[in-house]
């Protein structure tokens, strides 16, 4: 066949490295000019492959998906999803697929990554054997493991660690085996393998080092029962998972007479070219101008951007000449990280080890003759790789010994900083962003706050391992450009939010006055304040109210004067001056006489009723005056405050759960009732929502709340940090499988420690990824209680659950609070001219077009009623 | 002790000077930092606070970005030693005592004499 008129591409394999290959070549027009045909063996498109192992954390495949519903449409890409390619013709140019598709191609790509090596023992293909590299792999060892106790993961790698988390998860009693002496032979060395160990370990998994699998032993029915080892012992085994590496996937290349390595790899020169003009290799099936196969995914994706550029017609883009393996990994909640000449292989060097057995840390420096560091080995505290690899190939500013020792044991506080790196040292390993760029950023583009840094260069978007050295490279360089970095909430105090809440929470605070004149700018104390601390300490009082000694109640004395208006009158302020009324209906579950209540309410006061995205029914249009009647008719009826005026909780939204829907796995709306309950009238730094979801199907929607949760058949998964609105985020997993009790505990912990810490009007999901250290640090304070502070969290918990009290009620219960209920402090019972309404739909609507008008029709003193009870503008009804 | 507000002229009833000031309220009824509104003769609406230092102070209590009555509901404050209120709506702060919008000069808001009378 000959080349069409509009040239035809081939990519075979459509995985990570595939896609971002896609990227480039419509990033770079290639898509508009030339047919694109994909060929892909797994039967979904690309997926994050890297992250395969928190599908097992609750994330779904489509969660793990890398492209967006429409890139192939859009960019006109033909995608054969589940029809691999099986044979090459190079000579007529074509690639025929399993179903029988033949494609003439001008260019052909080979991106079929790799297989997993499985050892040539008797019985490998026994029933319960598996390997660990698709979405399709890890539902079918899912579903095979709901039959098992015990399963063994042949491998102590990277992957062979995750698999061992993996079958631990799905609560199988546990085993690797791994040939080599220790765990993660390629990356670590002895030391660092042995600390690795001591720790897996710990979590209750069996290691076995030095030995491997000689024969699978199956049953009669041809199902694995046991392992007999190399040393000549058996292990018995329901399950076996081979992750014992991975070898490049070149066989099509063979067959149509391609060079590959001698140990496998398809022969490629700097531009990812074969030997054949016409054909490209790129990612893990690649052989490598400079030898080597990279199994990295950052490797992989420099191979796209540079087989793209070449086939676009871009020669002076970069090379791929080798990559930087460097990792930093978090397995089975253990840092691991290596870099540069991790293993000591230069002629001349010497090591620096500091280990500490107890703590399961382990640091080893490579130096080189001259003192220049050469590499290292991180396990259990990776902490300092951030500025380590950076370093690699210069003389670092300080002794060696100092670099490793742990914080505060020896090691001058602050010496190592980022200051002391040069400007070529790459900061964002993920982006490849290096000091001069953030420098640059900040001094050239006026960038003047790490979010505004972010978005500019990229750093610190990937891993994010990176945000403490971006942070204060970002200070430094605004410091040294003069710009005063004051992080003052406002113009009356120098402190952040989370300073004052120290600050009323140790001096045992009660009074904004006293704050400001003890606390506030020079110039502001004695003052009034402002509308943006004002309601800021208010609420850091109310969530402190049962610890500071503070009355509970957010209205009376001066605590009154600091609330918004919402906050003052119990309701949302609506923009022509009218109120609307919010009660709390826990979980969105609600009996059929409260719903009729809440009907009548809104019939007899004229109110506009709409069902709001929290699963509850907001009333809209009453004046100031009205609110107390409306409320008693609802205290009555049983319903109390909904704090939907407050920066407080609003609701914990459910699906119906087990219960009724037949795929639920436990009792969502109790646990949404619980949860509403326990944390209703919670003040914190911005509104949180919450939601409970009884399957995985996730119809509560939680992970887009502040805390949310989501059932599994083992118990609970809590979510995190979860944002709609105008920047949508998804929570992240915080902590799995938990009991009732452990997941209250927890959403005590992290709710107060939000508190505790975030800015004013921050919410969880900005918080999460402003504060240092991110999710792993929450999890550490509030999961590992790293900062012993899970007590006092708890505590102060619990003193607001048993001080809550219906603010709504207490209100209604005494006349002197009642009093503020009126539109006219000289004129008690007239209604606001100004809040007028008009019809819209069988409903009222605010008429606007009054409020812009010169004047108003008048209601003038002498024919105001004086005394209360006047009802003309109510509504219809007059019961 | 009462809060009085001194109308415009036109309404004074037969221009007298004993009926300049109109009675509005009792002084306990305010809070300082927190506002009331009080209805006027002519259907108008003014908005009266008391700041820290117990001094009162009278604006119309319409708010010009909105049109919305409000501005008795907002927080006060101050700020380089002026005393402020800032609209519940969308929070532009208006100078108690001149009237003039902080955050756009070329909007303000009138501004009514108040004082104590017995």
């Amino acid at each position: 066949m000959a080349a069409t008129a509009v040239p035809t591409l081939v990519l075979i394999g459509h995985g990570m490295v595939g896609q971002r290959f896609l990227e480039a070549l419509a990033d770079r027009g290639v898509t508009e000019r030339a047919r694109v045909v994909v060929l892909c063996e797994e039967p979904r498109p690309a997926y994050d492959r890297v992250q395969l192992t928190s599908y097992f954390s609750g994330r779904t495949p489509e969660d793990l998906s890398l492209i967006d519903p429409d890139f192939m449409a859009r960019h006109g890409i033909e995608l054969h999803l589940g029809d691999p390619a099986t044979a090459i013709d190079r000579a007529a140019r074509t690639v025929t697929a399993r179903s029988g598709l033949t494609v003439a191609y001008d260019t052909l790509v080979l991106a079929t990554g790799s297989y997993p090596f499985v050892p040539p023992v008797p019985g490998a293909d026994s029933a319960g054997c598996f390997v660990y590299r698709t979405v399709e792999d890890l539902l079918a060892i899912e579903e095979y493991a709901k039959n098992c106790r015990t399963g063994t993961v042949v491998g102590g790698g990277l992957l062979g660690l995750e698999a061992a988390g993996a079958l631990k998860g799905l609560g199988l009693r546990t085993r690797i085996v791994e040939f080599q002496p220790r765990l993660m032979a390629v990356q670590v060395d002895e030391g660092g393998g042995s600390a690795l160990r001591r720790t897996v370990e710990e979590m209750d998994i069996d290691v076995h080092t030095g030995v491997g699998g000689k024969e699978i032993v199956a049953g009669g029915d041809g199902a694995v029962r046991a392992m007999e080892l190399s040393d000549g012992s058996r292990v018995e085994t329901d399950l076996v998972i081979f992750s014992a590496g991975v070898r490049p996937r070149d066989q099509l290349a063979r067959d149509c007479g391609l060079a590959v390595g001698e140990r496998g790899g398809i022969v490629v020169d700097e531009r990812c070219r074969t030997e054949d003009p016409a054909v490209y290799a790129i990612g893990e099936c690649a052989l490598a101008a400079d030898g080597k196969v990279y199994g990295l995914v950052a490797p992989g994706y420099e191979m796209a951007a540079t087989a793209a550029a070449t086939i676009a017609g871009d020669h002076e883009a970069a090379a791929f000449t080798g990559a930087d393996t460097s990792t930093k990994l978090k397995l089975l909640g253990v840092d691991v990280a290596s870099f540069g000449d991790a293993h000591g292989a230069t002629p001349g060097c010497l090591d620096v080890v500091y280990a500490d057995s107890r703590s399961g840390v382990y640091k080893k420096l490579v130096i080189g003759a001259d003192g220049e560091l050469l590499g290292g080995v991180l396990v259990g505290d990776a902490e300092s790789y951030g500025l380590l690899r950076p370093l690699t190939g210069t003389v670092p500013p300080l002794a060696p010994e100092q670099l490793v020792l742990p914080a505060g044991a020896g090691a001058p506080a602050g010496a190592l900083g980022p200051a002391a790196l040069p400007d070529d040292a790459v900061i964002c390993n993920c982006h490849n962003v290096t000091k001069g760029t953030i420098r640059s950023a900040v001094s050239e583009h006026s960038c003047t706050t790490v979010p505004e840094v972010k978005k500019c260069t990229k750093a610190g978007t990937g891993c994010g391992s990176c945000v403490k050295a971006l942070t204060t490279l970002v200070n430094d360089e605004l410091t040294a450009g003069g710009v005063v970095v004051d992080q003052g909430l406002c113009g009356c105090f120098p402190h952040t939010r989370a300073e004052l809440y120290e600050i009323v929470r140790t001096r045992r605070l009660t009074s904004y006055a006293e704050l400001l004149d003890g606390h506030g700018r020079a110039e502001a104390r004695g003052g009034d304040g402002c509308e943006t601390c004002k309601p800021t300490v208010a609420s850091i009082i109310a969530s402190l109210a049962p610890t500071v000694g503070a009355d509970g109640y957010v209205l009376d004395g001066e605590q009154s004067a600091l609330q918004d208006t919402n906050d003052h009158f119990l309701a949302n302020l609506q923009r022509n001056g009218s109120y609307s009324v919010v009660p709390r209906i826990p979980g969105g579950e609600i009996t059929p006489e409260k719903l009729i209540t809440i009907g009548e309410v809104a019939r007899d006061f004229g109110l506009y009723t709409k069902i709001t995205g929290g699963q509850r029914i907001d009333l809209f249009g009453a004046r100031v005056d009205q609110l107390p009647r409306i409320w008693a008719r609802l205290v009555d009826a049983g319903f109390e405050s909904g704090h939907a005026y407050g920066k407080a909780l609003r609701t914990v939204k459910s699906c119906v759960g087990q219960t009724w829907c037949r795929y639920g796995v436990q009792d969502s709306v109790r646990m949404a009732i619980d949860l509403e309950l326990r944390y209703r009238g919670l003040r914190s730094p911005h509104k949180l929502k919450s939601a409970v979801s009884g399957c995985a199907r996730e119809c509560a929607e939680a992970r887009g709340k502040d805390f949310g949760v989501i059932a599994t058949s083992n118990g609970w998964n809590l979510y995190v940090g979860g944002n709609g609105g105008a920047d949508p985020r998804h929570a992240d997993l915080l902590a799995q499988d938990l009991s009732d009790a452990e997941l209250i505990r927890l959403i005590d912990r992290f709710l107060m420690f939000y508190i505790r810490t975030a800015d004013r009007l921050e919410r969880t999901s900005a918080w999460l990824e402003r504060i240092e250290g991110g999710l792993d640090h929450v999890r550490d304070v509030v999961v590992h209680d790293s900062l012993g502070l899970c007590g006092e969290l708890e505590s102060l918990m619990a003193a607001h659950v048993s001080a809550y009290r219906d603010e709504w009620a207490d209100t209604l219960a005494d006349p002197d609070r009642l009093a503020r209920f009126v539109s006219f402090v000289n004129a008690p019972g007239a209604p606001d001219p100004a809040v007028r309404f008009v019809p819209e739909r069988d409903q009222i609507k605010p008429d606007l077009p009054l409020l812009s008008g010169p004047t108003l029709p008048v209601r003038t003193l002498a024919d105001a009623p004086t005394a209360s009870g006047t009802r003309t503008l109510e509504g219809t009804a007059t019961r | 002790m009462t809060l009085a507000v001194s109308l415009p002229t036109e309404q004074r009833p037969d221009h007298q000077e004993d009926s300049h000031w109109l009675p509005v309220c009792d002084r306990s009824a305010l809070t300082p930092g927190r506002g009331v509104a009080a209805l006027l003769p002519d259907g108008g609406q003014v908005a009266l606070f008391l700041d820290r230092a117990g001094r009162p102070y009278a604006i119309d209590n319409r708010d010009p970005f909105t049109g919305a009555y409000v501005l008795s509901r907002g927080l006060t404050g101050s700020a380089d030693g002026r005393p402020f209120v800032a609209s519940p709506l969308l929070k532009q702060r208006f100078d108690l005592e001149t009237g003039t919008c902080l955050d756009d000069p070329a909007v303000s808001v009138p501004v009514y004499r108040v004082r104590e009378i017995n």
